[in-house]
């Protein structure tokens, strides 16, 4: 384990965490010749504890909601020094910093249109500082600020939508992917980064502490997300969906929900069940094929 | 004179997190059963330290000194080749 | 040849000739025509740059860290509440030891909100690490950007470096502008050499968690950097004039001080309305003279040692007031003169809030009133109609 790769072991990430795998996916599709815009957070934290790094790239973490706006000045200054074929410039944020305390941000780079590849790691709260509520909280699930009490039972938002907020603003690629399928996550990491111009994919990543499931589930969980229709998988070019993961046998969502302890508070009540279902199935029917958006 | 940055606690030089050893995180360790292993990569592409390799010639090979013992290869090995055992110590 | 300028405009084609690579803008009076004269400038294809419109002084100040990280020289310009958005940006920068550049045209803080000058804004962030310097006038002000590029970007200092001018007093003033030739501009400001920057042929890593083992010793080598880039400072202003025959002072300019008994002291554009009443005073047989701090982060505590001690009255005059404790400029004055001998009685007064004219005649009147007695954190010029009704 001498020679320096990517992304390296050593990392301070949880046991089995989804996140440390997604960064390592995408990093190791991504190769050595580019440059990553880091926001605070759970990725930032467990990778470099001065005077370590676990990064093998040119890296920078500046603050918790700038990361695109780092990625922009990155780009630019690539430009000036001639150097635009050089490095592939990627962002990365977590879910709090890219819908919450970041939107700002990133919806300016994607309107000046940055040559950015802007990368959501998902886990669907703010895991780094002990599982709060963020904008990409799923309906219903507890977190710390959103706990399940005797008058309300955990989040009561819905999740944002940034891949269509993103296909809006015109980002020229935009997907959803997830630690469950691997493959097809780096194939998607391959094909943003050999596009020009603004690219977007949003990666879910299972948190066993955050979520409450076994360490081990980490593939699983990720796979049942989507094959429940929770967390659907797509690509968006040109406004259009041009790619559907198909689910041939969709998996009703108590597969999904009876394993973590964030949804414990509801699954044995087929009530607030049948609401998350009820996502589901919408997801099913909204994200299809060849579907023009804009 | 010297500059006075301190350049080397804010700037990291590459991969330097290898120096910390995280196996000793571990409760559970896996252990590979060659004989049924098919060097499918399954568990390599699912290793969130990325301390795995295989080969058809080696079969898959674990990196101790960072394996956290999660689980998570021996869950997704299709063929069932690996078994995760408790650290005796 | 001088040339009838706006003063922001000035900056701005100031600003240009220093070539920067990486200019960030959003606009917010009263900078915005700096942003706006060098869109033109770039646009004009005058200046080869890459000019970024921004959606908040938060990504302006992000977009220039970025930059410099990845090894150009940067630079971007605001005001009051933008200079406040963009403040956690500022501590990061200065923190990771980069040399932007950037211009603050001082005015007053919301809320209510007020687009005039005082200097609440730049003295707020006085904490974060940036080098601060004061103009006195827009020929000083212009000047004052090639100077801070140069000291920014010295491999023993590496940290941000602010401009400020008095907002609209300055800014929006007509002035004859001596304008250098780009020749040599060149000769003063070389291009900016990193000493790392992100490069896949050396990939480090920018930004790392210090932890309670290590941060303490980040703060220290700032500290200690803040005491040796005076040198620096000086050498630059030195230099300055060398080559363009120009000289404001190094951290100080001390006016008429020689035999004063009463000493003005104050930053930026007010010491020019101070020189006036020390030339009055002195006609009419005070001794007075005038202390101008033009470097006020690092705080010159030696020269203003050796300025002031001996002196038998310091009059401060102050555009900003830390709510709930002392005139700020005040307090740092205090603290650098603190256990030395022959400390002089000191005044202070908080005046010009939120654009509140200052006349000749109210600084003849502030000394009238220091003559008399100490006076410690006196507002002056409150309109006592309004005192009296604010709350009726």
């Amino acid at each position: 384990m001498s020679t320096v790769k990517v992304f390296n072991a050593g990392h301070t990430a949880c046991s089995g965490c989804g996140l440390s795998l997604a960064a390592r996916l995408v990093m190791e599709a991504a190769g050595p010749n580019v440059i990553v815009s880091n926001s605070t957070g759970c990725l930032e934290v467990f990778t470099t504890r001065s005077p370590q790094t676990a990064w093998g790239v040119p890296w920078v973490h500046s603050l918790f909601e700038n990361s695109g706006a780092l990625a922009t000045g990155i780009v630019a200054a690539l430009k000036m020094q001639g150097k635009e074929n050089e490095a592939r410039v990627m962002a990365f944020g977590g879910d709090g910093s890219t819908a919450d305390i970041g939107f700002g941000i990133i919806s300016g780079m994607w309107e000046r249109g940055d040559d950015v590849l802007y990368v959501c790691f998902d886990n669907e709260a703010y895991m780094n500082t002990g599982i709060q509520r963020s904008g990409l909280t799923p309906f219903l699930g507890a977190t710390s600020t959103s706990p399940a009490g005797s008058v309300t039972g955990g989040n009561q938002k819905q999740k944002k939508n940034i891949p269509m907020i993103a296909a809006a603003h015109g980002v020229k690629y935009v997907a959803t992917a997830c630690v469950g399928y691997q493959r097809d996550l780096q194939n998607k990491i391959k094909k943003a980064l050999a596009i020009k111009g603004p690219k977007y994919v949003q990666i879910l990543a299972t948190c066993p502490l955050g979520w409450g499931n076994d360490s081990s589930l980490t593939i699983q969980m990720g796979k049942l997300a989507v094959e429940t229709g929770l967390f659907p998988l797509f690509e968006v070019e040109e406004g259009k969906i041009t790619n559907v993961m198909n689910v041939a046998k969709p998996k009703p969502v108590e597969e999904y929900l009876k394993l973590q302890t964030r949804f414990r508070h509801i699954v044995k009540n087929p009530e607030e069940v049948a609401k998350v279902q009820a996502i589901a199935d919408a997801n099913f029917k909204r994200y299809t094929k060849d579907k023009v958006l804009f | 004179m010297a500059s006075i940055r301190a350049k080397n606690i804010l700037i990291g030089k590459p991969g330097t997190s290898l120096a910390n050893k995280t196996g000793g995180w571990r409760v559970f360790y896996p252990v590979v059963d060659k004989a049924k292993c098919v060097a499918c990569g399954m568990c390599v592409m699912s290793c969130p330290e990325g301390c795995m390799t295989t080969s058809k010639e080696t079969k898959t090979l674990i990196d101790l000194d960072y394996c956290k013992g999660c689980g998570v290869c021996a869950k997704v090995c299709p063929k069932t080749a690996i078994s995760m055992l408790k650290e005796e110590k | 040849m001088k040339k009838v300028t706006e003063g922001l405009k000035a900056i701005a084609e100031t600003v240009a000739l220093c070539r920067p690579e990486v200019i960030s803008a959003y606009p917010i009076t009263p900078q915005t025509h700096i942003v706006e004269e060098l869109s033109v400038i770039v646009a004009n294809g005058k200046l080869k740059c890459e000019f970024i419109n921004v959606e908040s002084e938060f990504a302006a100040a992000s977009v220039v860290l970025g930059a410099s990280v990845a090894g150009v020289r940067a630079y971007s310009a605001t005001s009051s509440q933008g200079l406040l958005l963009m403040a956690e940006v500022l501590f990061n920068m200065a923190g990771m030891r980069l040399p932007v550049v950037i211009t603050d045209a001082n005015r007053a803080v919301s809320a209510p909100i007020n687009i005039w000058n005082d200097w609440q804004d730049t003295l707020a962030i006085r904490d974060a690490g940036l080098i601060h310097l004061f103009a006195e006038d827009n020929q000083e002000a212009c000047d004052m950007h090639l100077q801070a590029f140069k000291i920014a970007e010295d491999h023993e200092v590496m940290l941000p470096v602010m401009v400020n001018l008095d907002g609209f007093i300055l800014t929006h003033a007509f002035d004859p502008i001596e304008f250098p030739e780009q020749a040599l501009v060149d000769k003063y400001l070389p291009k900016y050499v990193p000493m790392e920057k992100l490069d896949v042929k050396n990939p480090l890593s920018f930004g790392l968690m210090g932890g309670p083992d290590r941060y303490l010793e980040t703060r220290y080598a700032m500290a200690e950097t803040m005491k040796t880039c005076p040198a620096v400072i000086r050498k630059a202003a030195q230099d300055f004039n060398k080559m363009f025959g120009r000289n404001y002072g190094e951290l100080i300019e001390e006016y008429k001080m020689d035999d004063a008994e009463i000493v003005l002291v104050s930053m930026g554009s007010i010491i020019s309305s101070m020189k006036d009443v020390a030339d009055d005073l002195r006609a009419a047989g005070k001794k007075v003279g005038v202390l101008k701090i033009r470097c006020y982060r690092p705080f010159p505590v030696q020269d203003v040692i050796k300025s002031l001690c001996g002196k038998k009255k310091a009059i401060i005059l102050e555009k900003a007031l830390s709510i709930g404790g002392v005139g700020i400029l005040t307090a740092d004055i205090k603290a650098a003169l603190y256990g030395q001998k022959n400390v002089p009685e000191i005044s202070d007064f908080i005046l010009g809030l939120g654009g509140r004219d200052i006349r000749i005649s109210d600084i003849k009147a502030i000394v009238a009133l220091a003559e008399k007695a100490n006076l410690k954190g006196e507002f002056y010029g409150l309109d006592p109609k309004l005192v009296e009704e604010m709350d009726k």
